[in-house]
């Protein structure tokens, strides 16, 4: 007999065997009927456009691209990116206007950033709330993220220089939040990465991950920053090739780590494996001990992590966990882990605000019941939507780190 | 990162050696690509329910039976009966209820009422021994626009065995949403519902049809998460309930994975969903150094011993390319043939030889690799060859014996 030898396939398509695993694990499917699952929309939606693009079914749309389903995928097929792709190539209609300002961080940052006290005032009123709502469909419950006054990296300028006296070097990804909203994350990580003897370097001319764009499908705009970045990066890192690229947010780090190749089509070998989460990189630097810790004795609390979605897809939670219980003084309570449903900006949008928090009830629950001084986390829209929705303070793990670190001591045992 | 043990595949079999090792305090890592096979499982778990061509009541009884290369054989029926003996009590404490011996198969029903033998069946399944369930009178009841359900074979099925039946249908507000799309209205999602208020409402229109039946039958699609909200629905209604088997995802199953993983991690395990093993870092006198993951990329898993629990050919653990059987992660010997034409029966029903082919390992289930032993590796479950679990009735008790054998071998060497 005959038989063909290879069948290669984009994203794994062909090596679903219907084993249905992936709709067990999608958190949108049970809240939203109308989502048609990973199944359909991933592998068996794509046979049809295959044949006939006019099979898209615009209920992809409400994919959250939080690759829950490829994680629970025993034959390795990429579902999620299935949809996504088939989003950018199939879904013709016009991107709305509020979707482009949701996805434009950049300009929206630099903005708003400029006349912070205005936009943050402004914000919080509840009339510009409604407003936003009825003119652009950003739903009413959501609070906005401050803008802060000045940007993270302008702020880092008076650091710079004497970032080149430190033995080792690190080049850090800020991302738009730690920019123009929280810059006192990335000021936390200078402090932590100098104490341990680190010197930091930021990417000049750095643009969004497009995190936002891929899911907005501003895909050729996405696209074109992506190149940008990561010839930016290697210009950063120079002749420092083995310098790690540090990230504080998971989806920034998951996207340039993983979706620029697979879904924008963009090389990112030369970078690829220098790409690391912060929290995950010290991790690896303590066990290795080529940094050391030292903590303060007064430092106590109860802390649980949360997964993001993100981060469970780069399979790194586990260092972030381990970097935590490095902290004698913390209380460590596991929360198994789910999505809490902002997925970035999706939950932003009026139409998701209810989808949304019906798939984040059950989490929301169970830290309400362990009730944590603080959630660990390593997204930032995760723990916009985990604060407003729960009242419990969320921190990246490098904040929680700042927090818990003798800086002095530790400075000196790394010198 | 060190560990004590490495496991590769994090199925019934990785996490039952995962959690023993991690009970006897061993540090252990366990990495899975995804989920497992247990997503399938009925609810039953056969030990041994057919050798020599003998259907089996006693399964250790057949282990004899069974050609010199079956991993019961290797273990020998006495251990074997053992290590199904402990297996109860440690799903129990991940609060996993399994009736059942290694002595006596039992009975339960399946989908289509018809009477299955196994070893050990969840709290959520009616079991009993002899030719006729423990019941005159039963109701079938199931929920509206749910079709991965069969009441009216179920009730031809029991009415055989001379029980009478009556197949009634209820709406719960909370599921008829799922309606909305009849591909999703899948187990799963159903399960996901059935809690809190929902399952009230269902223990109330329970009762309402349940008139004068000794017993009541539903869909297995009562607690996602745990057991609790069946017995709580147990509570509410009036007569006796079990639940039936539905097409698969089973949410029994889907529990089991969850309830035996966070427990695994209770004891202080790491287990890495979602990340794959993509090679083995050996040392020169032909022992396992390191795992290398997707994931975590230079930072390789070192242990001082293994474990390949990485299921068969539908979990990848063996793959089949054209012309060859082969095991991807140490390119370990396999027991198959090469000719394409001999791996199967083109009779579907017949007995399939490809089910059989697995990892070679010697009688301490060290595998084989070019033909010498890989003495801190061992192999355990679906990825062991020489059964053929279809057709003897044996994937759980393979999986779960030979898991807590090597669990044994690495705490007592
Ligand atoms: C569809 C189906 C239904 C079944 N139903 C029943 C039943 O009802 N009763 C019964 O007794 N038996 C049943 N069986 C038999 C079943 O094989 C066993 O019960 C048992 O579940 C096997 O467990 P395992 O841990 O050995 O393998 P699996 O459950 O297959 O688990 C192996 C795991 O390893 C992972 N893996 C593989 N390679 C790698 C790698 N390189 N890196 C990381 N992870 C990897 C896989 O993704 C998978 O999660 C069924 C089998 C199948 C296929
Ligand atoms: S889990 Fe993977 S193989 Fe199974 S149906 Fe989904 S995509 Fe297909
Ligand atoms: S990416 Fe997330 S929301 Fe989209 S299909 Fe997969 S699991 Fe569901």
């Amino acid at each position: 007999m005959e038989y063909q030898v290879q069948n290669i396939s984009r994203d794994n398509f062909e090596q679903c065997i219907k084993c249905t695993v992936c709709t067990v694990y999608c958190p949108l499917l049970s809240v939203n009927p109308d989502y048609p699952g990973p199944k359909q929309a991933g592998p068996d939606g794509e046979r049809y456009r295959l044949k006939n693009p006019a099979f898209y079914d615009s209920a992809l749309k409400y994919c959250l691209n939080c690759k829950r389903c490829e994680v629970a995928c025993p034959s390795g097929v990429r579902i999620g990116d299935i949809i996504q792709r088939a989003r950018i190539r199939y879904d013709r209609s016009p991107v709305k206007l509020r979707d482009r300002m949701l996805a434009n961080t950049d300009f929206m940052g630099t903005v708003a950033g400029a006349l912070a006290p205005v936009t943050n005032f402004m914000l919080r009123r509840r009339i510009v709330k409604q407003g936003l709502q009825a003119v652009l469909g950003i739903d009413s419950h959501r609070t906005f993220p401050a803008y802060s006054a000045t940007t993270f990296a302008q702020q880092f300028k008076s650091l710079a220089d004497a970032q080149k006296g430190y033995p080792r070097q690190a080049v850090y990804f800020h991302g738009c939040y730690v920019n123009y909203n929280y810059p006192a994350l990335g000021l936390d990580l200078v402090r932590v990465l100098n104490a341990a003897g680190i010197g930091v370097r930021l990417i000049k001319g750095e643009r969004c991950c497009g995190v936002a764009k891929i899911a907005n499908r501003l895909t050729d705009s996405a696209r074109a920053d992506a190149r940008h970045n990561i010839k930016a990066m290697q210009a950063a890192l120079g002749a420092d090739a083995d310098a790690p690229v540090l990230f504080t947010g998971s989806s920034c780090a998951f996207t340039m780590r993983d979706e620029y190749p697979h879904l924008l089509e963009v090389d990112n070998s030369a970078v690829r494996s220098n790409m690391m989460l912060a929290s995950a990189w010290l991790a690896r630097e303590v066990e290795r001990g080529a940094v050391k810790l030292v903590f303060k004795p007064e430092y106590t609390r109860r802390v649980t992590y949360h997964t993001s979605c993100h981060i469970q897809k780069l399979g790194w939670a586990i260092y972030s966990i381990r970097l935590l219980k490095l902290i004698p003084g913390i209380t460590f309570v596991p929360v198994e882990s789910q999505c809490c449903g902002i997925a970035g900006t999706y939950g932003f949008k009026k139409e998701n605000y209810a989808t949304s928090q019906a798939i984040g009830a059950e989490l929301f629950d169970k830290l309400r019941r362990i009730a944590p001084d603080v959630v660990a986390c390593d997204c930032e829209t995760c723990k916009w939507q985990i604060e407003m929705s729960t009242g419990i303070k969320v921190e990246n793990p490098i904040s929680i780190l700042a927090e818990a670190l003798d800086f002095e001591a530790t400075a000196a045992a790394n010198r | 990162m060190k560990f004590d043990v490495v496991i590769t595949g994090g199925g019934l079999s990785g996490l039952v050696a995962g959690t023993a090792l991690a009970k006897a305090r061993r540090k252990v890592a366990i990495i899975s690509s995804g989920q497992s096979a247990l997503h399938f499982c009925s609810g039953s778990f056969g030990l041994l329910g057919k050798a020599g061509g003998k259907t089996l009541e006693s399964p250790l009884a057949g282990i004899e039976l069974l050609p010199p290369t079956h991993p019961y054989r290797k273990m020998g029926a006495e251990a074997t009966g053992a290590y199904a003996d402990a297996a109860p009590l440690l799903f129990a404490e991940a609060g996993i209820t399994l009736k059942g011996t290694s002595r006596a198969n039992h009975r339960h029903l399946s989908p289509l009422g018809k009477l299955r033998s196994s070893w050990l069946t969840m709290g959520d399944f009616m079991t009993f021994s002899g030719e006729r369930p423990p019941m005159k009178d039963c109701v079938i009841v199931n929920f509206e626009g749910f079709l991965d359900f069969y009441p009216s074979y179920l009730a031809d099925g029991l009415g055989a065995l001379g029980v009478r039946c009556r197949t009634a249908s209820v709406k719960i507000e909370a599921v008829e949403r799922l309606r909305r799309s009849s591909g999703e209205m899948r187990a799963a999602s159903v399960a996901r519902l059935l809690r809190g208020e929902a399952l009230e409402e269902l223990a109330i229109e329970i009762n309402k049809v349940c008139g004068d039946a000794d017993t009541v039958f539903i869909p297995a699609v009562i607690g996602f998460d745990s057991e609790e909200h069946l017995q709580r629905l147990r509570r509410m209604v009036g007569v006796p309930l079990y639940c039936v088997p539905v097409t698969p995802m089973s949410v029994t199953g889907h529990r089991a994975q969850q309830l035996l993983r966070h427990r695994f991690g209770q004891l202080g395990g790491t287990y890495l969903l979602g990340d794959s093993a993509v090679a083995a870092h050996m040392n020169a006198d032909g022992s396992v150094r390191a795992i290398e993951t997707a994931s975590l990329c230079d930072d390789y898993l070192e242990a001082d011993r293994f474990i390949l629990a990485g299921g068969g050919i539908f979990s990848r653990g063996i793959v089949a390319a054209p012309h060859k059987i082969y095991e991807p992660l140490f390119g370990l010997d396999v027991q198959a043939t090469d000719d394409r034409d001999r791996w199967f029966d083109a009779d579907f029903f017949a007995r399939q030889p490809y089910m059989s082919f697995g990892v070679a390992t010697d009688a301490a289930f060290h595998p084989l690799r070019g033909g010498s032993a890989v003495e801190n590796l061992y192999a355990a479950g679906a990825v062991l060859g020489g059964a053929d679990p279809l057709t003897e009735e044996s994937g759980a008790g393979i999986a779960i014996t030979t898991a807590l054998h090597v669990a044994d071998l690495i705490i007592n060497s």
